[in-house]
């Protein structure tokens, strides 16, 4: 697509040599750190130190290579392999990908928490990072000063996920073996001064450097001066706000914009009150609120941060989806005959006209037409929302238990709001896989849902 | 002979502001906390569990600290930067172009990127360790509000700029705000509030407009944005940052198992 373009690979170069050869250092400081402690474990009869100095070593051999700015020596993906990529990718691959990945993340959690199993699966996400760069789309839009952060943040949160996941899974198995939680070990008390104000002061130093550092490297975006009448294509929030807008795809804006968000925010809030568990309170544990914690994983790594990574990375012109490598052609043309549950039922599966109100309808037979035609997304959301809840009390032994310990308002109020959460896949599935458009479309008031 | 530094630890002007000796022994490190305006945040003694980096992730410390950056580079770059259409965008570019080692507005937006971050960071951890259940449940309301107000912060100041990014990312954002139930003009229910047959939500009385004090993103926006940015929310933070830290206190300091 773009050849072999000299501007762009000596951008690249400029910024993967140095990336690589910091990938070199964080495998020689590791290598370093675990053969002194003698944490070191073994993966198949070989020390691991041996294997992070090697890798370290790769490193420091790739990285001349990577910044030589020559378009063959630059380790990268081969053109055939990113198509193939571009081709699967779409985004009943991603959201599903996704989904299965963070309950595979959970069930196979003890692997997971393997600390070489992560440096693993750390090392090879930032090698497919340095790879992916390669690709001139990939780059334009991970080189946008306002993108950075989100890849830092991807990483950050992968991190963290393990952090508390593996103390979890400590406390966890200490658990089994009849002891308290780690943090219950140590009750010591230690003076504020000096044990937690050097430490603050460490971090504040450390942060302020990172910050002045990332502020002389990468400068602020300012674009050309406003214009009301050039809008841009893809117009995109905020980067923070971008699950909403990929929302707006699947829901109208009074959903995606200000009903579903309060939602978040009201449901967020409801969190300390809806939640009876008075386990786990005050340390990492997995086992004693499975349930808790995967309701927070779905709520938030799935529906709020692989939102947000779709809308940056993966949405182009017209807000269409691309693949990751795929060039942003703003002439790209998507399907669009998505058709209203109504359509569905009244005329391809009943065949048969649709109720339509006249113009000259009273409000109330107008109404009475409106929702007769609705009626079956109307029954199936009453269904969905008010039946569902209390059946699932009558047939699952989990619901049964909740229900008879929070009561009927906290339960259906619990249950509602897990629905809603729900709600956003539902739709996203139904629209990818026969074009749902709305389950009650009322257009005459606006209320499409 | 006296050092330097002896003669000024001895001296009544610095005895007036620090009213104890060098906080080296335990009777003085107790006493610092207690004296020191911006130490008595903090309790005296900590449960050493409590402050381990593995179990904290020092998250709601470093948003803490970021929100002080964003404070000190924001009234730094309020000297520089006039909120009007002629001046707004051309300030920044001056910002950028004149002013030497210019690296002020990238402090404040990167500091601001990392602060959302920092904050969703914190909620995890919170939520993670089960530090919401009674008797913080409270504190963590107080939380959310300041999750939201930190969002708000960083929307209102993504279009001080006044670039083409600036007015159309806040553009979409807003554009939501049209299709309030009710209060917005093509919103369901956008027909309720009528009187005499004339409907009270128009283009120009909805909710959106009430953000934006106008019909589309302009100057009046931008003025509403900018007071918002710099003075209305920070206030509201501020306050609601005193209460969330003074809770922390009074709920039994950093959480621990019970």
């Amino acid at each position: 697509m773009h050849g072999h373009n000299p501007a762009f690979y000596e951008t690249l170069s400029s910024f993967l040599g140095g990336y690589y050869l910091s990938l070199a250092a964080m495998n020689g400081v590791a290598a370093c750190y675990l053969w002194v402690s003698g944490r070191g474990r073994r993966l198949f009869g070989v020390p691991t130190y041996l294997l992070w100095l090697f890798s370290a070593l790769a490193f420091t051999i790739v990285s001349p290579l990577a910044a030589s700015g020559d378009p063959a020596l630059i380790p990268g993906l081969s053109q055939g392999f990113r198509n193939v990529l571009d081709a699967i990718f779409n985004p009943v691959v991603y959201s599903v990908g996704s989904l299965v990945l963070v309950f595979g993340m959970f069930f196979a959690r003890r692997f997971f928490v393997n600390p070489t199993v992560a440096w693993i699966v750390l090392n090879s996400a930032f090698v497919f990072m340095g790879l992916s760069m390669t690709d001139p789309d990939f780059f334009e839009i991970v080189k946008k000063p306002d993108n950075v952060p989100i890849v830092g943040m991807v990483y950050l949160l992968g991190f963290f996920t393990w952090v508390g996941a593996s103390q979890a899974v400590k406390n966890d198995d200490r658990r089994r073996q009849g002891l308290g939680p780690l943090e219950a070990e140590d009750q010591e008390k230690v003076l504020v001064w000096p044990d937690l104000v050097y430490t603050e002061m460490i971090c504040m130093i450390g942060l302020m450097a990172l910050l002045i550092v990332w502020a002389i490297l990468l400068q602020a975006p300012l674009e050309e001066p406003a214009s009301s009448v050039k809008t841009p294509n893809p117009s995109k929030a905020p980067w923070y706000f971008l699950g909403l807008q990929e929302m707006l795809v699947y829901f109208d804006p009074w959903m995606a914009g200000v009903v579903l968000p309060s939602m978040v925010v009201f449901g967020l809030m409801a969190v300390p009150f809806i939640d009876f568990n008075k386990a786990g309170n005050g340390y990492y544990t997995i086992d004693e609120r499975k349930f808790a914690y995967m309701t927070f994983q779905f709520g938030f790594l799935v529906l709020w941060v692989t939102l947000i990574v779709m809308g940056t990375f993966l949405r182009g012109p017209n807000w269409n989806f691309f693949g990751l490598y795929e060039t942003w052609d703003p002439h790209k043309v998507a399907a669009l005959n998505n058709v209203d549950l109504s359509e569905i039922v009244w005329i391809e599966m009943l065949g048969m006209e649709r109720p339509r109100p006249a113009p000259d309808d009273g409000l109330l037979v107008g109404w009475s037409k409106i929702l007769l035609r609705e009626s079956p997304g109307i029954i199936l959301v009453v269904l969905y929302l008010a039946v569902l809840p209390p059946a699932l009390v009558l047939y699952s032994k989990f619901f049964r238990g909740m229900f008879v310990r929070m009561g009927f308002l906290r339960y259906m109020l619990l249950t509602n709001l897990l629905l809603f959460m729900m709600m956003l896949p539902i739709k996203m599935v139904c629209r990818w896989t026969f074009n749902l458009k709305y389950i009650i479309a009322i257009p005459e008031y606006l209320t499409n849902f | 002979m006296p050092s330097l530094s002896e003669i000024i630890r001895g001296s009544q002007v610095w005895k007036s502001v620090f009213r104890h000796p060098m906080p080296v022994d335990r009777r003085n490190r107790i006493v610092v906390m207690l004296t020191n305006f911006f130490l008595h945040l903090h309790p005296v003694s900590i449960k050493k569990q409590g402050i381990a980096l593995s179990y904290t992730w020092c998250m709601g410390g470093v948003t803490f600290f970021l929100f002080l950056v964003e404070t000190v580079t924001g009234v730094l770059l309020m000297f520089y930067y006039r909120p009007t259409l002629e001046w707004a965008y051309n300030d920044i570019l001056a910002l950028r172009d004149v002013t030497s080692m210019g690296i002020l507005r990238e402090l404040h937006r990167w500091g601001a990127h990392a602060m959302v971050i920092t904050v969703w960071l914190h909620m995890y951890r919170v939520f993670l360790t089960g530090s919401y259940k009674p008797p913080r449940e409270f504190n963590w309301v107080v939380g959310v509000i300041l999750l939201l107000l930190t969002l708000l912060l960083s929307f209102t100041g993504y279009l001080l700029p006044w670039d083409q990014l600036a007015i159309w990312a806040i553009t979409v954002g807003s554009n939501m705000a049209r299709a309030t139930p009710v209060l917005g003009y093509e919103g369901p229910g956008n027909q309720l509030l009528t009187v005499d047959g004339i409907s009270m939500i128009t283009s120009a009385s909805d909710a959106r407009f009430g953000l934006l004090g106008a019909r589309f993103v302009g100057e009046e926006t931008l003025n509403r944005f900018y007071v918002l940015h710099c003075v209305a929310i920070p206030l509201a933070a501020s306050l609601l940052l005193a209460i969330h830290f003074w809770r922390v206190r009074k709920d039994g300091g950093i959480s621990g198992p019970l």
